[in-house]
């Protein structure tokens, strides 16, 4: 019985809590923020339920939910849900990050707090429900509602330049999404249904396949984002509240990649053939390109969104080398940057409550006023830039050494570039690290910081096990995407056999060579 | 027992733990406890299973394998956290527990009165973890966690003193370069993989054994991973090009410098070499190429250690040149005298550094006592008679500078002849000229310092003479500990033209199967007289610093390098490869940056996306002038509407 719903309910229980929200005046502040994190960990835990639940011995839907929803003449749309390897874990993240990012609200929100809480928790239906659903329409449904309570999280609690941010934010995604929700009528007028499962059969043209590809690749290229879509995301970032830098980094971002391997590309893998070396060469321009320009910036939380540009570029590089290693790296490099960037934009967020100045400038030596805060920090710094042990590194390892080994031409030449992103983070985290962190005594007004009180320990800690956890005993992840992530190879690539390779084989194939 | 060779890194990581998270609210005492005894516990522990290792038949050979648990299981691509301890990485693993136990007893004394000195052994205990996982890991993958993991300790404790930008400056400089070795060695693993279809060390050697592999792929794709493993050789272990960051690195305290960046984490690229030795045997133009980057360094760097005036960048420059020894020695198929040149410079080069540690503590004394601000402990030209105040640490240095330089029966002199025999008697005979010239130029830069510091009269004042004294128990005992072993830790690899045992060869040779042997000469006689020639080297180099420094004044010394002013300048500023360095690379990059953010991402990209919305918002603006309310307006409009309308369909 639980298991039947268990999905729905814990797609639709923030629901429950905009409702209470609703009732509670606006004036009890406490309560209300109070209340939000103790639903958050509710939430989280109740979803715990599905990982204890999950058969990772198989590839199929489970906790599949099916209702007929309405149905006209001209259309019939169903409600259907469910999980595999492929969303469980970026699900996951996303009830995880909730206490998280409440926690850190408690204090950093004042004005407005409760239609705050009520937007934060609009915002994770919107995307639970977009990483749930398994038919196009409800997809593009909820799509569209994660859309607006983020662009009031932007426009409304953010910095100065809130409502340009906002705005750009906005139109930015809603261009793209635009382009997907036309490919999925044209999808639907051609084969009479809005079901992903059934629409995975169909296969259409190769000329359909590029433009139905393009349209939704678009849509997710813009949300990723991929170079050249990306001048949104350090705008939308740096203005953006802690929270929302957080979930956006964490989740949002997460739902464009995600949007590649569950649609995108087994929808239409011929025109995958066509499109990845294009993709993989921009992602790797991504890579370089955000790191490069994530050096220059003078405002560390412009830094961290720039960074994330060149991790996400990672990822993209992992999903279109289509290898079994990359993919699986791309998967758990998508959880990774929620955890490690997530875990930055909350401590870049702590300090900047202190101080008001986000300028890397302003700091210094800092290290000697606020310890604990420096260690966190350098431990989330050394997960972004990948060192073995940590989170990053499996991520960035399983990618490169996935795309060094697959069927490009140019194979050896993607991985050695994307791999020059290993030394560049280093350059840019490590550069910032020390501007704000050592260099000089610290400044008198900065004398008076204060280091990272009891709260903020304990919302940061869930965060660092993440990051040991993945970096010291993947498998508990890989083991349960695994099946998944090699039924949707077969998908994207139909006829290829997965190949698991023999030692002495590999040799014997060197020596034909 | 062998199941529990994890516990032999993971002691100093519960060291670690335990300073870290509760250090600061320890005593001095305790931590130093902890962080010594976990160390301790592990060498102990690990000359115990040595010994039953090499006593049990079954064991001798193949060593010990302890799997912990899988790490990494994805399509077919499996690696354990998995340690192997066999004779190899054995006797490595005695070395670094053991040089490493020393350098924390010294510390103790070195670092009593510095803040953040649970830090500073949390840290230290750390970087032991990091070692010994990379020495006794059985996969690349698990080696390269310690690589990295080295890499990151190494940082920190270079910028121990964090407050200071020369000190940030160096552990970042240090973490960046290794990091651009690091790239080559993560596309070395993938190439690896791709060949060998695992990174478990006893996998790929039993391949390479069992399979005849064929010529074109020893050409081909080992040659292209190997030299990729190299640059990840050259980053860690300070080779031409990226050895920049060494000498920088002095700006740790000295003992890491002792630990780190002499005896253990900068040795790790031979370490690594000699793990591999199947692998680079199959490929002579690698090896080529390390014995030529080997030789040529170890010339460059003491060169350079020549003029050099603090006493560590003298120590720094000539750690720099002794590793490229050891890749020498490698690059000509010695891999057994490569590892014994490991071991005794570890010894000699541990004891140097902490005894211009145990200088630098009592100089720094003097000055604090006679309130003096602005001179420079560690200039050479500021001390002077030293052996009168600190017999002790005066005479382990100069016992480890006869090792260094290459005198008789001292342990440097056994390891060094190796090399420098192999490499002769391999055929290579201007590799061999290379690496003499570089040692007659070692034995003239250490004897300089001998001279200069201190033997002849004190060159400060005589309130700051008052100040000099020995160093405390703590750290002398390590210092003659290590002065014994560096006297003579050479024994263990006696020349085989002295008809005794070579205990090192024989407890290595098992593990360096002879792949691709190279044929070296057999000539008693030759052998003798290139003996004599180094032992004429070394003496003339000890002369030739003699005639020049021996109770030289400040004013004589100075004159000195003014005689020489244009090579002096040249190599007083490293022949300004930092300068080039930062021209070349480290500006244009930031240059690029700056390029790309404001031109093309804030201009470029993002003017195009302002434009864009800036278009649609003038067509609104203009559309909406036409729905202004005014009924006239629309009236005027329709008409002209209806009257196009006509003009096109009927007119």
């Amino acid at each position: 019985m639980l298991n039947t719903h268990l999905l729905s309910i814990v797609t639709f229980l923030p629901v429950l809590a905009v409702i209470v929200l609703a009732i509670i005046p606006g004036r009890q502040e406490k309560a209300l923020k109070q209340f939000s994190i103790g639903f958050a960990i509710i939430h989280f835990l109740l979803s715990i339920l599905l990982v204890t639940n999950f058969d990772s011995s198989v590839y199929k839907i489970q906790f599949e939910e099916i209702i007929p929803w309405f149905s006209t003449q001209f259309a019939s749309v169903g409600y259907h849900i469910g999980l595999d390897g492929i969303n469980l874990w970026i699900v996951m993240l996303t009830t995880f990050l909730g206490p998280i990012i409440f926690l850190s609200v408690y204090s950093s929100i004042t004005k407005k707090v409760k239609s705050f809480l009520i937007n934060m928790f609009l915002l994770e239906v919107g995307i639970l429900g977009s990483l749930v659903a398994l038919n196009t329409f409800l997809f593009y449904l909820f799509w569209e509602v994660m859309l607006i309570p983020m662009y009031f999280i932007i426009g409304v609690w953010g910095g100065e330049r809130r409502i340009y941010a906002a705005v750009k934010f906005f139109i930015y995604t809603m261009a793209g999404s635009l382009l997907m929700l036309v490919a999925i009528i044209y999808m639907y007028l051609q084969t009479g249904t809005f079901e992903l499962m059934d629409l995975y059969t169909h296969t259409f043209s190769g000329q359909e396949q590029v433009y139905l590809f393009a349209a939704f690749a678009i849509a997710f290229a813009i949300k990723v984002p991929i170079f050249p879509f990306h001048t949104w995301l350090p705008d939308a970032h740096t203005e953006a509240p802690t929270a929302g830098s957080v979930i956006l980094a964490g989740v949002l971002l997460k739902l464009g990649t995600y949007g590649f391997i569950r649609f995108a590309m087994p929808l239409f893998p011929s025109a995958v053939k066509t499109f990845a070396p294009y993709v993989i060469v921009l992602g790797i321009i991504g890579i370089i390109y955000g790191a490069l320009v994530a050096m220059v910036q003078k405002d560390v939380k412009k830094l961290v969104a720039y960074s994330s540009v060149s991790h996400l570029g990672y990822v993209m590089v992992g999903l279109f080398a289509l290898t079994i290693y990359s993919v699986q790296g791309a998967m758990l490099q998508m959880i990774n940057h929620g955890i490690s960037t997530g875990a930055l934009f909350l401590l870049v967020g702590i300090v900047y409550e202190r101080t008001h100045t986000r300028l890397i400038s302003e700091y210094g030596g800092i290290a000697k006023v606020m310890p604990v805060y420096a260690v966190l920090f350098m431990i989330f710094t050394l997960s972004s830039i990948g060192l073995p042990m940590t989170n990053g590194f499996i991520g960035e390892f399983l990618i490169l050494m996935g795309t060094f080994k697959s069927a490009y031409p140019y194979a050896f030449w993607y991985a050695a570039f994307a791999a020059v992103g290993v030394i560049l983070g280093a350059v840019y985290m490590l550069w910032m690290y020390q501007r704000v962190f050592f260099n000089i005594e610290p400044s008198e007004k900065n004398m008076k910081l204060k280091d990272a009180n009891l709260r903020e320990r304990i919302y940061l800690l869930p965060l660092l096990i993440m990051v040991f956890w993945i970096g010291l005993y993947p498998s508990f992840f890989l083991k349960r995407m695994d099946k998944s992530v090699e039924h949707y190879m077969k998908l994207i690539q139909p006829g290829t056999q997965l190949v698991v390779p023999d030692p002495t084989a590999a040799v014997d194939e060197g020596v034909q060579k | 027992m062998t199941n529990y060779i994890w516990l032999i890194p993971v002691l100093p990581l519960a060291g670690f733990l335990i300073n870290g998270l509760f250090g600061s609210r320890m005593s001095n005492k305790v931590i130093s406890w902890i962080g010594n005894l976990t160390i301790f516990a592990s060498f102990v522990f690990a000359l115990v299973l040595y010994i039953h290792m090499l006593n049990t038949p079954a064991l001798s050979e193949e060593g010990i394998h302890n799997i912990l648990f899988p790490w990494l299981n994805v399509g077919g691509f499996h690696v354990n956290f998995a340690f192997l301890f066999d004779r190899i990485s054995g006797t490595m693993t005695l070395m670094v527990a053991g040089v490493g136990f020393l350098i924390h007893v010294y510390s103790v004394g070195y670092m009593a009165e510095e803040d953040g000195y649970f830090r500073y052994f949390a840290y230290l205990n750390l970087f032991m973890f990091a070692m010994l996982t990379l020495v006794l890991a059985d996969n690349l993958l698990l080696m390269f966690v310690g690589w990295e993991g080295v890499g990151l300790c190494s940082y920190l404790l270079i910028g121990f003193y964090y407050t200071t930008k020369i000190a940030s400056d160096a552990g970042k400089k240090a973490f960046l370069v290794n990091r651009i070795g690091d790239f080559g060695f993560l596309l070395a693993m993938f190439l690896l993989f791709y060949l060998f279809g695992t990174l478990q060390f006893p996998e790929m050697k039993e391949i390479i054994l069992s399979h005849h592999i064929a010529p074109e792929m020893v050409t081909g794709m080992i040659t292209v991973a190997t030299m990729l493993l190299f640059v990840g050789a050259v980053g860690k272990s300070a080779q031409l090009p990226l050895y920049v960051w060494l000498p920088d690195a002095m700006a740790g305290p000295t003992p890491v410098s002792a630990l780190i960046h002499a005896a253990t984490m900068v040795t790790s690229g031979v370490y690594m070499i000699v793990r591999l030795n199947f692998l680079f045997q199959l490929t002579p133009n690698t090896l080529l190429l390390v014995a030529w980057v080997g030789g040529i360094t170890a010339l460059f760097a003491a060169t350079i250690g020549t003029v050099q005036n603090d006493i560590k960048k003298v120590l720094a420059y000539s750690t720099v040149s002794q590793l490229g020894y050891m890749f020498l020695g490698l690059g000509v198929g010695a891999f057994v005298a490569g590892f014994f040149h490991i071991i005794t410079h570890a010894f000699f080069k541990a004891l140097l550094f902490l005894g211009s540690g145990s200088v630098i503590h009592a100089m720094h004394h003097a000055y604090h006592n006679a309130g003096v601000h602005d001179k420079d402990p560690q200039d050479i030209r500021n001390m002077g008679g030293l052996s009168k105040f600190m017999p002790v640490t005066y005479w382990t240095f100069l016992v480890a500078t006869l090792a260094i330089a290459g005198f008789p029966l001292f342990s440097g002199f056994f390891s060094k002849d190796e090399i420098l025999w192999k490499a002769f008697a391999s055929g290579h005979k201007s590799l061999w000229a290379i690496g003499a010239v570089a040692a007659l130029l070692t034995s003239f830069y250490m004897f300089r310092l001998i001279y200069v510091a201190f033997l002849g009269q004190f060159r400060g004042s005589e309130k700051e003479k008052e100040g000099l004294h020995e160093s405390p128990r703590s750290m002398t005992v390590p210092l003659t500990i290590l002065g014994v072993l560096a006297a003579v830790g050479g024994f263990i690899g006696i020349p085989h033209i002295f008809h005794m045992p070579n205990l090192l060869d024989k407890t290595l040779e098992p593990l360096i199967p002879a792949i691709n042997p190279v044929h070296y000469l057999h000539n008693v006689s030759t052998e003798w007289t290139m003996m004599g020639i180094s032992v004429a080297i070394a003496i003339a180099g000890w002369l030739i610093a003699r005639s020049f420094y021996a109770g030289a004044s400040r004013k004589a010394v100075d004159g000195l390098s003014r005689t020489f002013s244009y090579v002096h300048k040249l190599l007083l500023n490293k022949y300004y490869v930092d300068e080039i360095y930062f021209a070349i690379v480290v500006h244009p990059i930031k240059r690029i940056g700056d390029f790309l953010w404001y031109y093309v991402d804030v201009i470029f990209i993002d003017g195009a996306v302002n434009l864009t919305g800036m278009l649609a918002t003038c067509c609104g603006r203009v559309i909406t002038l036409f729905q202004n309310g005014s009924v006239k307006m629309y009236a005027f409009s329709m008409l002209t509407g209806i009257l196009i309308l006509f003009w096109i369909f009927i007119g």
